[in-house]
């Protein structure tokens, strides 16, 4: 057990973990950000992706002890009151079904966007694809992400 | 609102009454339920009697208590539609509250069947309507006027010529004392204003700030954590456990052993599925140790069997195989597959002397509760079950073998645990929809009437593969249907839309290929053996044929059939769990190879709820249907699953979907039921419109693993 200190939604936090422990269950067990999710473990399925520095990452894959520094960004964090404009945008279109992928599918498409405001359909399918959503909402997934880069760019 | 699910019911009717006033009104989910009861103080000793509940506070709140799992089929949002309609509610002030597990109350609390909204839509409506009336005499009686000489319109009560109003808040504490009306009357369905309208998911904007809603988001102070190790091939059994270097690992409270488990309980989630990783367990076959290669065997055997099963026998099938001008048979079989919820099992449980507290996500809390107090001797009231979201279901959730081990770990451990399942546990962890087999047999004619159907169908630990009395059964003079299962260690169970999720695909199919040797248009082919059904009705009919027919003529309509240049068209149709689905699936060449384009969907579910949530209902059951038909595979080697995660196991994806185009039947029925009716009919649009584009025909899932269409490109754009 190693003692980490990260940064995780600006803010900045002590605890303790074995040092292959995932982001995944430092985020979960330790630190009560139950947003993010556990789906396959092995950055199949997306349901646990976060932001690192920005970009989208698979929280199940990454070891407590790469983090370093780098800025830690959940889905509890991603705005402060549920109002980023993919959160509109996914509630607006009400993609959700069951709603456990949709923590990893928002964060997915917010660092997309994030880094690209008006995504082409090529640009959608292949950051959205590596996210698996096993009620079948891709439908609501596309137009969603569609409205929030449009609520960006205006 | 949390503080209310735990307290007992008694208490909360005080609460209630205390803090904020108001009406309170309990109804009955019972059968033969008409009475309903304002709940005071005196009927409250009555307490069985109430069997949920309907609350408006002084300040306007409208609070109904949702009973059934949630696992986004979108219970929790559709249930309070239907009471709000009745009310004449502002839905923006009503809130929806997941009830505890309590089966006197609610009586049929669960997820399965597509059941929920059917067994429930005229109790919710009278439980409004009651209100409604009560609100409308308590205004009555506060202005002195006659109650029908007033109207409910959007949480007020209006006197129209008196140009006066009172919110349903300011009436609550009155309405509370005027006696339950027992005449009601419910809306004309056409007056519908709520009902019907696309309403966002009531815990939409919890899902998506990342809010604690599911099972394995459950913790507790003070709580350990646990994995399991279960045996990896079905007929295994523990011969010797050596755990000395689990038990040594970081963070490890204790190795347990029972039946054939071997928990590690420790204090984090990594810890103890590394910790487990060290477990060395030798292993000793129980029973028959099965792989897929033995199976394909098998299957061909029992299509030949003497002794099966007969399910149902129409007319003389012997004679009219025998004077038939032409036979056609063909055979069709479908893999086990995993339900794959994106949640992986879970359960918290903690046995304590005095009692058991469960919490987690299940579709059949009283089952589990039930089957717990079985396990640990107790009585069945000693135990609370709090049903949380769950993360998907599709039937998984109906066993309760994962309730089970949480509670007997925590009765042997003394201690509140969360048992969690890893994604390979999951996927191994069995309860699969069953591998089956189907021979099909149809007689014709010399005019190319099918005087003949035959299906058999075998499979393994299927129970009866068949859905007897569906369709064309009625429509065939001569008809027999049986079937033969197989016992297997291997462990199956119910599958989103069971059974029919495979046999829709497999008859459906073989139609297709009949209407084309009697040279008819698929469609036409089987409008006219309805005709015949209805006309000339042979055994028992189980379905509804105008509904079918509407359905098919809606699909044919939409999907312009028959009339598009470049496009390969293939037609399905479907009745299951009460409702009627047609899909036209479309599929275009591209580079020489096929793509499916669109789908077409037309549903008979009768009244629509909520069209956001109808509408998901039927394009994810679609793209579940699609996903599974073209990847779904699992396979055994010695017993053991070999596919274990999304990297050998393949869940179709984003940029595999076609566009869905859906259309509801108006026809004012009473619901019946949408969370599995639109998967079914998919496989068979979807393999008759490669047909229709390549000449090949599929008559195994899944799809890719047949060569004949020398690949399937599904990477079609939305």
């Amino acid at each position: 057990m190693a003692t980490y200190q990260l940064q995780i939604n600006g803010k900045s936090v002590s605890t303790e973990a074995d040092s292959d422990t995932p982001l995944l269950w430092v985020l979960r067990d330790n630190l009560g950000l139950v947003g993010t999710k556990y789906g396959c473990g092995i950055a199949q399925c997306g349901a646990c992706t976060v932001h690192l520095n920005g970009t989208a990452v698979r929280s199940c894959s990454l070891p407590i002890s790469a983090i370093g520094n780098k800025k830690v960004t959940t889905i509890e964090g991603l705005s402060e009151k549920g109002d980023h404009p993919v959160q509109q945008a996914w509630n607006e279109v009400d993609v959700a079904q069951c709603g456990y992928c949709q923590a990893g599918q928002i964060m997915t498409a917010a660092a997309l966007l994030s880094k690209k405001t008006k995504p082409s359909d090529q640009d959608i399918e292949t950051a959205m694809n590596g996210n698996i959503c096993r009620c079948g909402t891709y439908h609501r997934i596309h137009e969603a992400v569609v409205l929030a880069s449009s609520k960006i760019s205006n | 609102m949390e503080t209310l699910t735990k307290t007992n019911r008694r208490n909360f009717l005080k609460l209630a009454t205390a803090t904020t006033g108001g009406l309170v009104l309990g109804f009955n989910w019972e059968a033969n339920a008409t009475t309903f009861n304002v709940l005071d103080e005196a009927a409250s000793a009555a307490d069985t009697n109430f069997n949920s509940y309907l609350s408006i506070s002084s300040d306007n709140v409208i609070t109904i208590f949702s009973p059934n799992p949630e696992l986004g089929q979108n219970i929790k949002t559709s249930f309070p539609m239907i009471v709000a309609e009745e009310l004449e509610a502002d839905w923006s002030k009503v809130k929806v509250v997941q009830a505890m597990l309590d089966i006197k109350k609610y009586e049929r609390q669960l997820t399965g069947g597509s059941g929920a909204i059917p067994h429930s839509w005229e109790r919710l409506r009278k439980a409004g309507a009651t209100a409604k009336q009560m609100l409308l005499e308590a205004g009555a009686k506060r202005w002195n006027v006659s109650a029908s000489s007033l109207v409910a319109e959007n949480g007020m009560i209006v006197d129209k010529s008196g140009n006066r109003s009172l919110s349903y808040g300011e009436l609550a504490n009155d309405a509370a004392l005027i006696p339950v009306p027992t005449d009601i009357k419910l809306k004309d369905k056409k007056d519908f204003k709520i009902i019907g309208q696309p309403i966002r998911n009531v815990d939409g904007m919890d899902m998506i700030t990342g809010k604690p809603l599911y099972g394995l988001d459950f913790y507790r102070e003070g709580m350990v954590f646990a994995m399991i190790q279960r045996p990896k091939s079905f007929g295994m059994k523990i011969k010797s456990v050596d755990a000395a270097a689990a038990k040594a690992s970081t963070g490890i409270i204790d190795v347990v052993t029972f039946k054939n488990n071997v928990a590690v309980v420790g204090k984090s989630t990594w810890q103890v599925n590394k910790a487990r990783k060290l477990l060395k367990i030798e292993y000793e076959a129980e029973s028959k140790i099965e792989s897929t290669v033995d199976h394909d065997k098998l299957f061909k055997e029992l299509l030949e069997s003497k002794e099966p099963t007969v399910r149902r026998k129409d007319g003389d099938v012997d004679a009219a195989f025998a004077n038939a001008t032409k036979v056609i048979s063909r055979e069709y079989q479908c893999p086990f597959l995993p339900h794959n919820s994106m949640e992986p099992m879970n359960f918290f449980a903690h046995v304590r002397a005095d009692g058991v507290e469960l919490v987690g996500p299940t579709q059949t809390p009283d089952m589990a509760r039930n089957e717990v107090a079985k396990l640990l001797g107790i009585a069945p009231d000693k135990i609370t079950l709090e049903i949380t979201r769950l993360g998907g279901g599709f039937g998984r959730r109906l066993k309760a073998d994962y309730v089970l081990e949480a509670a007997e770990l925590s009765s042997i451990i003394k201690a509140p645990v969360k048992v969690i399942w890893t994604r390979e546990d999951d996927m191994g962890g069995g309860s699969y929809r069953p591998a089956v087999r189907y021979r099909f047999q149809a007689a014709l004619d010399a005019n190319g009437n099918m005087v003949g159907y035959k299906l058999r169908g075998v499979g393994i630990n299927s129970g009866n593969p068949t859905r007897e009395d569906n369709f064309p059964a009625g429509a065939v003079d001569n008809l027999l249907i049986d079937s033969i299962e197989h016992k297997s260690a291997i462990t199956t169970g119910a599958w989103r839309a069971p059974i029919t999720n495979f046999l829709a695909f497999a008859e459906q199919s073989f139609l297709d290929e009949v209407a084309e040797a009697v040279k008819q248009d698929p469609i036409q082919f089987r409008l006219n053996l309805l005709e015949k059904a209805k006309k000339y009705p042979v055994g028992a009919i189980k379905y509804d044929i105008d509904r079918m027919k509407t359905v098919i003529e809606l699909a044919k309509e939409k999907s312009e059939w028959g009339k598009k240049k470049n496009i390969s068209q293939g037609f399905s149709v479907y009745f299951s769990h009460r409702s009627y689905v047609a899909q036209v699936a479309e599929v275009e060449m591209k580079s020489g190879k096929p793509v499916v384009k669109k789908i077409h969907a037309a549903a008979d579910c009768g009244v629509v709820i909520n069209m956001s949530g109808a509408q998901q209902q039927v394009r994810g059951g679609i793209v579940d249907g699609m996903g599974h038909a073209f990847f779904g595979n699992l396979t055994f080697k010695d017993g053991a699953a070999e596919q274990l995660n999304f990297n050998s196991y393949r869940l179709i994806r984003y940029k595999e979907v076609p566009e869905i185009d859906v259309h509801f039947v108006n026809n004012g029925i009473d619901p019946t039921g949408l969370g599995e009716p639109a998967l079914p009919p998919t496989g068979g649009a979807v393999a008759n419109a490669l047909f229709k584009a390549t000449g090949k025909r599929l008559y195994n899932q899944p799809f890719n693993k047949q060569e004949a269409l020398g690949g399937v490109n599904l990477e079609s754009k939305m």
